[in-house]
Protein backbone atom coordinates (compact mmCIF):
# COMPACT_ATOMS: atom_id res chain seq x y z
CA UNK A 1 0.00 0.00 0.00
CA UNK A 2 2.96 2.20 0.60
CA UNK A 3 3.82 2.08 -2.89
CA UNK A 4 0.49 3.12 -4.32
CA UNK A 5 -0.34 5.88 -1.32
CA UNK A 6 3.46 7.09 -1.34
CA UNK A 7 3.83 10.75 0.38
CA UNK A 8 0.88 12.21 1.93
CA UNK A 9 -1.29 8.84 2.82
CA UNK A 10 -5.02 9.92 3.21
CA UNK A 11 -7.44 7.85 3.72
CA UNK A 12 -10.43 7.81 1.60
CA UNK A 13 -12.54 4.87 2.52
CA UNK A 14 -13.06 4.27 6.59
CA UNK A 15 -12.99 0.28 7.26
CA UNK A 16 -12.50 -1.09 10.70
CA UNK A 17 -10.61 -3.81 9.65
CA UNK A 18 -7.92 -2.60 7.11
CA UNK A 19 -7.79 1.22 7.14
CA UNK A 20 -6.91 3.25 4.19
CA UNK A 21 -7.14 -0.76 2.15
CA UNK A 22 -8.48 -1.03 -0.95
CA UNK A 23 -12.25 -1.43 -0.97
CA UNK A 24 -12.87 -3.77 -2.95
CA UNK A 25 -16.58 -3.87 -4.03
CA UNK A 26 -18.32 -7.27 -2.91
CA UNK A 27 -21.82 -8.53 -2.76
CA UNK A 28 -22.68 -5.41 -0.79
CA UNK A 29 -23.02 -3.48 -4.24
CA UNK A 30 -26.23 -5.55 -4.87
CA UNK A 31 -27.99 -4.30 -1.80
CA UNK A 32 -29.69 -1.14 -1.18
CA UNK A 33 -31.20 0.35 2.22
CA UNK A 34 -35.01 0.92 1.74
CA UNK A 35 -36.44 4.47 1.50
CA UNK A 36 -39.71 3.36 2.67
CA UNK A 37 -40.89 -0.07 4.11
CA UNK A 38 -44.29 -1.74 5.77
CA UNK A 39 -44.96 -4.26 7.80
CA UNK A 40 -47.15 -6.68 6.30
CA UNK A 41 -48.08 -10.42 7.98
CA UNK A 42 -44.22 -10.34 9.18
CA UNK A 43 -42.20 -9.73 6.35
CA UNK A 44 -40.54 -6.67 5.51
CA UNK A 45 -41.94 -4.65 2.44
CA UNK A 46 -39.93 -1.52 1.13
CA UNK A 47 -39.33 0.36 -1.97
CA UNK A 48 -35.88 0.70 -2.29
CA UNK A 49 -33.39 1.61 -5.75
CA UNK A 50 -34.42 -1.32 -7.30
CA UNK A 51 -37.96 -1.30 -6.83
CA UNK A 52 -37.38 2.38 -8.69
CA UNK A 53 -35.62 1.23 -11.17
CA UNK A 54 -37.45 -1.44 -12.49
CA UNK A 55 -40.68 0.95 -12.28
CA UNK A 56 -38.47 3.08 -14.28
CA UNK A 57 -37.65 0.58 -17.13
CA UNK A 58 -41.70 -0.43 -16.73
CA UNK A 59 -42.46 3.36 -17.85
CA UNK A 60 -40.05 3.77 -20.24
CA UNK A 61 -40.74 0.61 -22.50
CA UNK A 62 -44.00 1.15 -22.12
CA UNK A 63 -44.17 5.01 -22.44
CA UNK A 64 -42.13 4.31 -25.88
CA UNK A 65 -43.75 1.63 -27.67
CA UNK A 66 -47.38 3.31 -26.69
CA UNK A 67 -46.24 6.65 -28.27
CA UNK A 68 -44.45 5.21 -31.13
CA UNK A 69 -47.02 3.01 -31.74
CA UNK A 70 -50.04 5.62 -30.80
CA UNK A 71 -51.31 6.20 -34.41
CA UNK A 72 -49.15 4.33 -36.76
CA UNK A 73 -48.73 5.31 -40.38
CA UNK A 74 -48.36 3.53 -43.41
CA UNK A 75 -45.58 5.44 -44.44
CA UNK A 76 -43.52 5.22 -41.07
CA UNK A 77 -41.39 8.15 -39.35
CA UNK A 78 -39.67 9.38 -36.45
CA UNK A 79 -40.36 7.22 -32.99
CA UNK A 80 -42.91 4.55 -35.34
CA UNK A 81 -39.85 4.03 -37.30
CA UNK A 82 -37.49 3.07 -34.35
CA UNK A 83 -40.08 0.77 -32.57
CA UNK A 84 -40.87 -1.07 -35.85
CA UNK A 85 -37.71 -1.79 -36.46
CA UNK A 86 -37.52 -3.55 -33.18
CA UNK A 87 -40.92 -5.18 -33.85
CA UNK A 88 -39.77 -6.63 -37.09
CA UNK A 89 -36.25 -7.55 -35.19
CA UNK A 90 -38.15 -9.95 -32.61
CA UNK A 91 -41.15 -10.59 -35.53
CA UNK A 92 -38.26 -11.27 -38.57
CA UNK A 93 -35.50 -12.38 -36.67
CA UNK A 94 -36.83 -14.56 -33.59
CA UNK A 95 -40.55 -15.45 -33.53
CA UNK A 96 -40.39 -16.55 -37.51
CA UNK A 97 -36.97 -17.49 -37.87
CA UNK A 98 -36.93 -19.89 -34.98
CA UNK A 99 -40.65 -21.19 -34.25
CA UNK A 100 -41.74 -20.64 -37.73
CA UNK A 101 -45.06 -20.76 -38.95
CA UNK A 102 -46.69 -19.85 -35.19
CA UNK A 103 -44.18 -17.93 -34.19
CA UNK A 104 -46.27 -14.66 -34.65
CA UNK A 105 -48.59 -15.10 -31.84
CA UNK A 106 -45.70 -15.13 -29.55
CA UNK A 107 -44.55 -11.86 -30.73
CA UNK A 108 -45.74 -9.82 -27.77
CA UNK A 109 -44.69 -12.39 -25.54
CA UNK A 110 -40.95 -12.14 -27.18
CA UNK A 111 -41.02 -8.83 -27.72
CA UNK A 112 -41.91 -7.33 -23.73
CA UNK A 113 -39.19 -9.67 -22.79
CA UNK A 114 -36.24 -8.50 -24.91
CA UNK A 115 -37.10 -4.68 -24.53
CA UNK A 116 -37.60 -5.34 -20.76
CA UNK A 117 -34.35 -6.96 -20.34
CA UNK A 118 -33.02 -4.84 -22.38
CA UNK A 119 -33.91 -1.74 -20.39
CA UNK A 120 -33.19 -3.47 -17.16
CA UNK A 121 -29.70 -4.09 -18.59
CA UNK A 122 -29.01 -0.50 -19.70
CA UNK A 123 -30.26 0.88 -16.58
CA UNK A 124 -26.27 -0.41 -15.86
CA UNK A 125 -24.38 2.44 -17.64
CA UNK A 126 -27.73 4.77 -17.30
CA UNK A 127 -25.66 7.56 -15.49
CA UNK A 128 -27.49 7.73 -11.75
CA UNK A 129 -28.95 5.01 -12.47
CA UNK A 130 -25.85 2.86 -12.98
CA UNK A 131 -26.91 -0.45 -11.67
CA UNK A 132 -28.35 -3.13 -14.08
CA UNK A 133 -31.49 -4.27 -12.33
CA UNK A 134 -30.95 -8.43 -13.64
CA UNK A 135 -28.21 -8.35 -11.37
CA UNK A 136 -30.28 -8.74 -8.91
CA UNK A 137 -30.80 -12.66 -8.66
CA UNK A 138 -34.87 -12.78 -8.06
CA UNK A 139 -35.39 -10.75 -11.85
CA UNK A 140 -34.22 -13.18 -13.98
CA UNK A 141 -35.05 -16.33 -11.85
CA UNK A 142 -38.96 -14.43 -12.50
CA UNK A 143 -38.54 -14.13 -15.67
CA UNK A 144 -37.04 -17.67 -16.46
CA UNK A 145 -39.75 -19.11 -14.22
CA UNK A 146 -42.53 -17.05 -16.68
CA UNK A 147 -40.77 -18.48 -19.43
CA UNK A 148 -40.93 -21.76 -17.76
CA UNK A 149 -44.45 -21.84 -16.52
CA UNK A 150 -45.09 -20.89 -20.33
CA UNK A 151 -43.60 -23.94 -22.32
CA UNK A 152 -44.14 -26.80 -19.84
CA UNK A 153 -47.79 -26.42 -20.24
CA UNK A 154 -47.52 -25.31 -23.52
CA UNK A 155 -45.63 -28.68 -24.78
CA UNK A 156 -48.37 -30.79 -22.55
CA UNK A 157 -50.82 -28.94 -24.48
CA UNK A 158 -50.08 -29.49 -27.64
CA UNK A 159 -47.98 -32.99 -27.68
CA UNK A 160 -50.07 -34.51 -25.12
CA UNK A 161 -48.79 -35.43 -21.61
CA UNK A 162 -47.08 -38.21 -22.42
CA UNK A 163 -46.23 -37.30 -26.44
CA UNK A 164 -44.37 -34.46 -24.70
CA UNK A 165 -41.98 -36.15 -22.34
CA UNK A 166 -41.43 -38.69 -24.99
CA UNK A 167 -40.37 -36.14 -27.30
CA UNK A 168 -37.92 -35.09 -24.52
CA UNK A 169 -36.73 -38.20 -22.95
CA UNK A 170 -36.79 -39.97 -25.98
CA UNK A 171 -35.48 -38.84 -28.56
CA UNK A 172 -35.41 -40.76 -31.84
CA UNK A 173 -32.48 -42.01 -33.88
CA UNK A 174 -30.13 -43.59 -30.33
CA UNK A 175 -29.91 -46.84 -29.87
CA UNK A 176 -32.08 -48.32 -27.65
CA UNK A 177 -29.98 -49.02 -24.54
CA UNK A 178 -28.87 -45.81 -24.72
CA UNK A 179 -32.25 -44.34 -23.54
CA UNK A 180 -31.28 -45.61 -19.97
CA UNK A 181 -28.49 -43.30 -19.81
CA UNK A 182 -29.80 -40.43 -21.59
CA UNK A 183 -33.67 -40.23 -20.79
CA UNK A 184 -32.04 -39.40 -16.79
CA UNK A 185 -30.42 -36.21 -18.39
CA UNK A 186 -32.42 -35.43 -20.78
CA UNK A 187 -34.89 -35.24 -18.06
CA UNK A 188 -32.54 -33.45 -15.61
CA UNK A 189 -31.21 -30.90 -18.51
CA UNK A 190 -34.53 -29.72 -20.03
CA UNK A 191 -37.29 -29.67 -16.75
CA UNK A 192 -34.43 -28.97 -13.78
CA UNK A 193 -31.42 -27.57 -15.35
CA UNK A 194 -32.85 -25.51 -18.02
CA UNK A 195 -34.71 -22.85 -16.03
CA UNK A 196 -31.84 -22.14 -13.69
CA UNK A 197 -29.79 -21.56 -16.56
CA UNK A 198 -31.97 -19.63 -18.24
CA UNK A 199 -31.60 -17.05 -15.52
CA UNK A 200 -28.31 -17.70 -14.25
CA UNK A 201 -26.79 -17.02 -17.76
CA UNK A 202 -28.60 -13.62 -17.92
CA UNK A 203 -27.88 -12.95 -14.25
CA UNK A 204 -24.29 -13.80 -13.72
CA UNK A 205 -23.21 -11.61 -16.97
CA UNK A 206 -24.72 -8.46 -15.70
CA UNK A 207 -23.58 -8.85 -12.07
CA UNK A 208 -19.77 -9.58 -13.05
CA UNK A 209 -20.50 -6.85 -15.61
CA UNK A 210 -21.18 -4.26 -13.01
CA UNK A 211 -18.37 -5.69 -10.40
CA UNK A 212 -16.09 -5.30 -12.68
CA UNK A 213 -17.42 -1.20 -13.86
CA UNK A 214 -17.35 -0.86 -9.62
CA UNK A 215 -14.06 -2.21 -9.03
CA UNK A 216 -12.39 0.23 -12.01
CA UNK A 217 -14.30 3.04 -11.06
CA UNK A 218 -13.33 2.85 -7.43
CA UNK A 219 -10.11 1.95 -8.04
CA UNK A 220 -9.74 5.21 -10.51
CA UNK A 221 -11.04 7.12 -7.24
CA UNK A 222 -9.18 5.13 -4.81
CA UNK A 223 -5.66 5.53 -6.57
CA UNK A 224 -6.02 9.03 -7.66
CA UNK A 225 -3.00 10.78 -5.39
CA UNK A 226 -1.06 13.69 -6.86
CA UNK A 227 1.91 11.38 -7.76
CA UNK A 228 3.01 9.84 -10.76
CA UNK A 229 2.25 6.48 -9.86
CA UNK A 230 -1.18 7.75 -8.56
CA UNK A 231 -1.83 9.62 -11.84
CA UNK A 232 -0.87 6.61 -13.98
CA UNK A 233 -2.95 4.15 -12.19
CA UNK A 234 -6.10 5.97 -11.70
CA UNK A 235 -6.22 7.21 -15.19
CA UNK A 236 -5.57 3.66 -16.42
CA UNK A 237 -8.10 2.27 -14.22
CA UNK A 238 -10.73 4.90 -15.37
CA UNK A 239 -9.97 4.10 -18.96
CA UNK A 240 -10.70 0.68 -18.31
CA UNK A 241 -13.74 1.10 -16.75
CA UNK A 242 -14.81 3.59 -19.83
CA UNK A 243 -13.75 0.67 -22.03
CA UNK A 244 -15.76 -1.90 -20.06
CA UNK A 245 -19.04 0.62 -20.15
CA UNK A 246 -18.97 0.39 -23.59
CA UNK A 247 -18.34 -3.32 -24.12
CA UNK A 248 -21.22 -3.74 -21.17
CA UNK A 249 -23.05 -1.78 -24.13
CA UNK A 250 -22.95 -5.03 -26.14
CA UNK A 251 -23.24 -7.43 -23.22
CA UNK A 252 -26.38 -5.91 -22.45
CA UNK A 253 -27.95 -6.18 -25.80
CA UNK A 254 -26.75 -9.91 -26.20
CA UNK A 255 -27.65 -11.02 -23.19
CA UNK A 256 -31.39 -9.83 -23.79
CA UNK A 257 -31.26 -11.13 -27.32
CA UNK A 258 -29.97 -14.43 -25.57
CA UNK A 259 -32.39 -14.38 -23.37
CA UNK A 260 -35.77 -13.93 -25.77
CA UNK A 261 -33.72 -16.56 -27.99
CA UNK A 262 -34.03 -18.90 -25.79
CA UNK A 263 -37.25 -18.44 -24.77
CA UNK A 264 -37.95 -18.72 -28.89
CA UNK A 265 -36.42 -22.18 -28.88
CA UNK A 266 -38.14 -23.72 -25.55
CA UNK A 267 -41.80 -22.46 -27.21
CA UNK A 268 -40.56 -23.70 -30.33
CA UNK A 269 -39.29 -26.97 -28.59
CA UNK A 270 -42.98 -27.17 -27.21
CA UNK A 271 -44.54 -26.52 -30.31
CA UNK A 272 -43.03 -29.37 -32.53
CA UNK A 273 -42.14 -32.46 -30.86
CA UNK A 274 -37.83 -32.56 -31.53
CA UNK A 275 -36.80 -35.01 -33.81
CA UNK B 1 -22.69 2.76 6.55
CA UNK B 2 -25.84 2.75 4.92
CA UNK B 3 -26.69 4.10 1.53
CA UNK B 4 -29.62 3.73 -0.89
CA UNK B 5 -28.34 5.20 -3.85
CA UNK B 6 -24.78 3.18 -4.19
CA UNK B 7 -25.23 0.02 -2.31
CA UNK B 8 -22.68 -1.02 0.50
CA UNK B 9 -19.60 -1.13 -0.54
CA UNK B 10 -17.92 -2.82 2.18
CA UNK B 11 -19.29 -6.27 3.49
CA UNK B 12 -20.68 -5.11 6.58
CA UNK B 13 -19.00 -5.03 9.67
CA UNK B 14 -19.25 -7.29 12.69
CA UNK B 15 -21.92 -5.10 14.49
CA UNK B 16 -24.30 -5.51 11.55
CA UNK B 17 -26.48 -8.36 10.48
CA UNK B 18 -24.22 -10.58 7.78
CA UNK B 19 -24.98 -9.81 4.63
CA UNK B 20 -27.59 -11.84 2.12
CA UNK B 21 -26.14 -13.83 -0.56
CA UNK B 22 -27.00 -12.92 -3.91
CA UNK B 23 -28.13 -15.83 -5.02
CA UNK B 24 -31.04 -15.33 -2.93
CA UNK B 25 -34.32 -14.71 -4.09
CA UNK B 26 -36.64 -12.99 -1.96
CA UNK B 27 -40.04 -13.44 -2.98
CA UNK B 28 -41.18 -9.40 -2.78
CA UNK B 29 -38.11 -9.25 -5.75
CA UNK B 30 -40.36 -12.16 -7.13
CA UNK B 31 -43.17 -11.05 -6.83
CA UNK B 32 -42.07 -7.27 -8.06
CA UNK B 33 -40.38 -8.58 -11.19
CA UNK B 34 -43.03 -10.86 -12.02
CA UNK B 35 -45.60 -7.65 -12.30
CA UNK B 36 -43.14 -5.84 -14.02
CA UNK B 37 -43.20 -8.18 -16.70
CA UNK B 38 -46.89 -9.16 -16.52
CA UNK B 39 -47.54 -5.17 -16.86
CA UNK B 40 -45.33 -4.50 -19.79
CA UNK B 41 -46.82 -7.64 -21.73
CA UNK B 42 -50.48 -6.79 -20.85
CA UNK B 43 -50.06 -3.49 -22.24
CA UNK B 44 -48.24 -3.79 -25.02
CA UNK B 45 -49.86 -7.10 -25.79
CA UNK B 46 -53.22 -5.37 -25.53
CA UNK B 47 -52.57 -2.02 -26.87
CA UNK B 48 -49.64 -1.32 -28.86
CA UNK B 49 -48.84 -4.01 -30.81
CA UNK B 50 -52.41 -4.67 -32.03
CA UNK B 51 -51.39 -1.78 -34.13
CA UNK B 52 -48.48 -2.04 -35.25
CA UNK B 53 -49.34 -5.50 -36.39
CA UNK B 54 -52.62 -3.96 -38.54
CA UNK B 55 -50.50 -1.19 -39.67
CA UNK B 56 -47.66 -3.71 -41.36
CA UNK B 57 -50.05 -6.03 -42.70
CA UNK B 58 -52.11 -2.76 -43.73
CA UNK B 59 -48.79 -1.89 -45.54
CA UNK B 60 -48.01 -5.19 -47.24
CA UNK B 61 -51.35 -5.38 -48.15
CA UNK B 62 -50.93 -1.94 -49.94
CA UNK B 63 -47.82 -3.26 -51.71
CA UNK B 64 -49.35 -6.27 -53.14
CA UNK B 65 -52.57 -4.28 -53.90
CA UNK B 66 -50.54 -2.19 -55.43
CA UNK B 67 -48.99 -4.94 -57.79
CA UNK B 68 -51.86 -6.75 -58.09
CA UNK B 69 -53.24 -3.20 -59.99
CA UNK B 70 -50.30 -3.05 -62.13
CA UNK B 71 -51.05 -6.94 -63.09
CA UNK B 72 -55.00 -6.00 -63.93
CA UNK B 73 -53.37 -3.27 -65.86
CA UNK B 74 -51.02 -5.38 -67.95
CA UNK B 75 -53.42 -8.03 -68.76
CA UNK B 76 -55.76 -4.91 -69.72
CA UNK B 77 -53.61 -3.60 -72.11
CA UNK B 78 -52.79 -7.19 -73.19
CA UNK B 79 -56.23 -7.84 -73.79
CA UNK B 80 -56.46 -4.39 -75.75
CA UNK B 81 -53.55 -5.05 -77.98
CA UNK B 82 -55.31 -8.73 -78.95
CA UNK B 83 -58.28 -6.98 -79.82
CA UNK B 84 -56.87 -4.43 -81.98
CA UNK B 85 -54.55 -7.16 -83.31
CA UNK B 86 -57.76 -9.25 -83.94
CA UNK B 87 -59.93 -5.89 -85.91
CA UNK B 88 -56.65 -5.58 -87.58
CA UNK B 89 -57.22 -8.78 -89.17
CA UNK B 90 -60.64 -9.18 -89.95
CA UNK B 91 -60.29 -5.42 -91.61
CA UNK B 92 -57.42 -7.18 -93.77
CA UNK B 93 -59.70 -9.99 -94.76
CA UNK B 94 -62.43 -7.65 -95.86
CA UNK B 95 -60.21 -5.58 -97.88
CA UNK B 96 -58.74 -8.75 -99.60
CA UNK B 97 -62.59 -9.84 -100.71
CA UNK B 98 -63.46 -6.45 -101.55
CA UNK B 99 -60.45 -6.71 -103.94
CA UNK B 100 -61.37 -9.90 -105.00
CA UNK B 101 -64.75 -8.95 -105.75
CA UNK B 102 -63.73 -5.94 -107.38
CA UNK B 103 -61.56 -8.54 -109.45
CA UNK B 104 -64.38 -10.12 -110.41
CA UNK B 105 -66.75 -7.64 -111.12
CA UNK B 106 -64.49 -5.74 -113.82
CA UNK B 107 -64.32 -8.86 -115.59
CA UNK B 108 -67.45 -9.40 -115.81
CA UNK B 109 -68.12 -5.97 -116.96
CA UNK B 110 -65.27 -5.91 -119.30
CA UNK B 111 -66.74 -9.40 -120.93
CA UNK B 112 -70.14 -7.91 -121.14
CA UNK B 113 -69.02 -4.62 -122.44
CA UNK B 114 -66.96 -6.83 -125.05
CA UNK B 115 -69.76 -9.19 -126.51
CA UNK B 116 -71.65 -5.77 -126.27
CA UNK B 117 -69.24 -4.45 -128.92
CA UNK B 118 -69.19 -7.83 -130.58
CA UNK B 119 -73.06 -7.49 -131.13
CA UNK B 120 -73.10 -3.96 -131.98
CA UNK B 121 -70.75 -4.42 -134.64
CA UNK B 122 -72.06 -7.59 -135.79
CA UNK B 123 -75.02 -5.53 -136.34
CA UNK B 124 -73.29 -2.40 -138.46
CA UNK B 125 -72.02 -5.21 -140.55
CA UNK B 126 -75.05 -7.12 -140.83
CA UNK B 127 -76.46 -3.34 -141.79
CA UNK B 128 -73.78 -2.83 -143.96
CA UNK B 129 -73.95 -5.71 -146.08
CA UNK B 130 -78.04 -5.31 -146.37
CA UNK B 131 -77.30 -2.08 -147.96
CA UNK B 132 -74.57 -3.18 -149.94
CA UNK B 133 -76.97 -6.29 -151.78
CA UNK B 134 -79.54 -3.60 -152.07
CA UNK B 135 -77.53 -1.14 -153.87
CA UNK B 136 -76.13 -3.99 -155.87
CA UNK B 137 -79.22 -5.00 -156.57
CA UNK B 138 -80.59 -1.24 -157.64
CA UNK B 139 -77.52 -0.87 -159.67
CA UNK B 140 -77.83 -3.81 -161.42
CA UNK B 141 -81.48 -3.18 -162.26
CA UNK B 142 -80.34 0.69 -163.83
CA UNK B 143 -77.34 -1.03 -165.68
CA UNK B 144 -79.78 -3.46 -166.86
CA UNK B 145 -82.38 -1.08 -168.14
CA UNK B 146 -79.43 1.41 -169.72
CA UNK B 147 -77.74 -0.87 -171.27
CA UNK B 148 -80.62 -1.77 -173.44
CA UNK B 149 -80.72 1.75 -173.91
CA UNK B 150 -77.49 1.70 -175.23
CA UNK B 151 -77.74 -0.73 -177.40
CA UNK B 152 -80.59 0.80 -179.57
CA UNK B 153 -78.49 4.19 -179.34
CA UNK B 154 -75.25 1.88 -180.48
CA UNK B 155 -77.63 -0.18 -183.10
CA UNK B 156 -78.91 3.13 -184.30
CA UNK B 157 -75.30 4.77 -184.82
CA UNK B 158 -74.06 1.06 -186.59
CA UNK B 159 -77.24 1.32 -189.04
CA UNK B 160 -76.93 4.94 -190.17
CA UNK B 161 -73.14 4.42 -190.74
CA UNK B 162 -71.43 2.11 -193.15
CA UNK B 163 -70.08 -1.49 -191.72
CA UNK B 164 -67.49 -1.84 -194.55
CA UNK B 165 -65.03 0.09 -193.14
CA UNK B 166 -63.90 -1.71 -190.83
CA UNK B 167 -61.72 0.91 -188.58
CA UNK B 168 -64.75 2.73 -188.30
CA UNK B 169 -66.77 0.06 -187.12
CA UNK B 170 -63.70 -0.28 -184.77
CA UNK B 171 -63.97 3.54 -183.65
CA UNK B 172 -67.50 3.19 -183.18
CA UNK B 173 -67.18 0.50 -180.53
CA UNK B 174 -64.34 2.36 -178.95
CA UNK B 175 -66.11 5.11 -178.57
CA UNK B 176 -69.60 3.53 -177.47
CA UNK B 177 -67.43 1.46 -174.55
CA UNK B 178 -65.39 4.76 -173.55
CA UNK B 179 -68.99 6.46 -173.39
CA UNK B 180 -70.15 3.47 -171.21
CA UNK B 181 -67.29 3.80 -168.79
CA UNK B 182 -67.58 7.47 -168.57
CA UNK B 183 -71.61 6.89 -167.86
CA UNK B 184 -70.96 4.05 -165.05
CA UNK B 185 -68.26 5.91 -163.56
CA UNK B 186 -70.39 8.63 -163.22
CA UNK B 187 -73.19 6.94 -161.55
CA UNK B 188 -70.83 5.11 -159.38
CA UNK B 189 -69.71 9.17 -157.96
CA UNK B 190 -73.48 9.69 -157.71
CA UNK B 191 -74.38 6.56 -156.04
Amino acid sequence: MSLVASGSLECKFENAANPCGFPAPGSGIFFFDDLVSWEIYGTTVGINKVTILIAFAVVIVLGFFLYAFRKPQIVPKGAQNVGETGYLFIRDGIARDVIGKEGDKFVPFLFSFFFLVWIFNFLGILPFAQFPITSVFAIPVAFALIVYFTWVPLGIYRQGFGGFFKGMLFPPGVPKPMYVLLAPIEFISNIIVRPFTHAVRLFANMFAGHLLIATFSIAAYYLLTFTVIGIIGSAASFTMAVALTAFEILIQALQAYIFTLLTAVYISGALHAEH
Amino acid sequence: MSNFLTGQLMAAGGENEPMPSVLAVPIDELVVGLLAFFIVFGVLAKVALPKIKATLKERSDAIEGGLMQAEDAQAEAQRVLEEYRAALASAREEAAAIRTQAQADRAAIVEEARTEARAAAAAVTAQAEAQLAAERAQATSQLTRQVGEVAVALAGKVVGQSLTDDARVKSTVDSFLADLETQVAQRGAGA
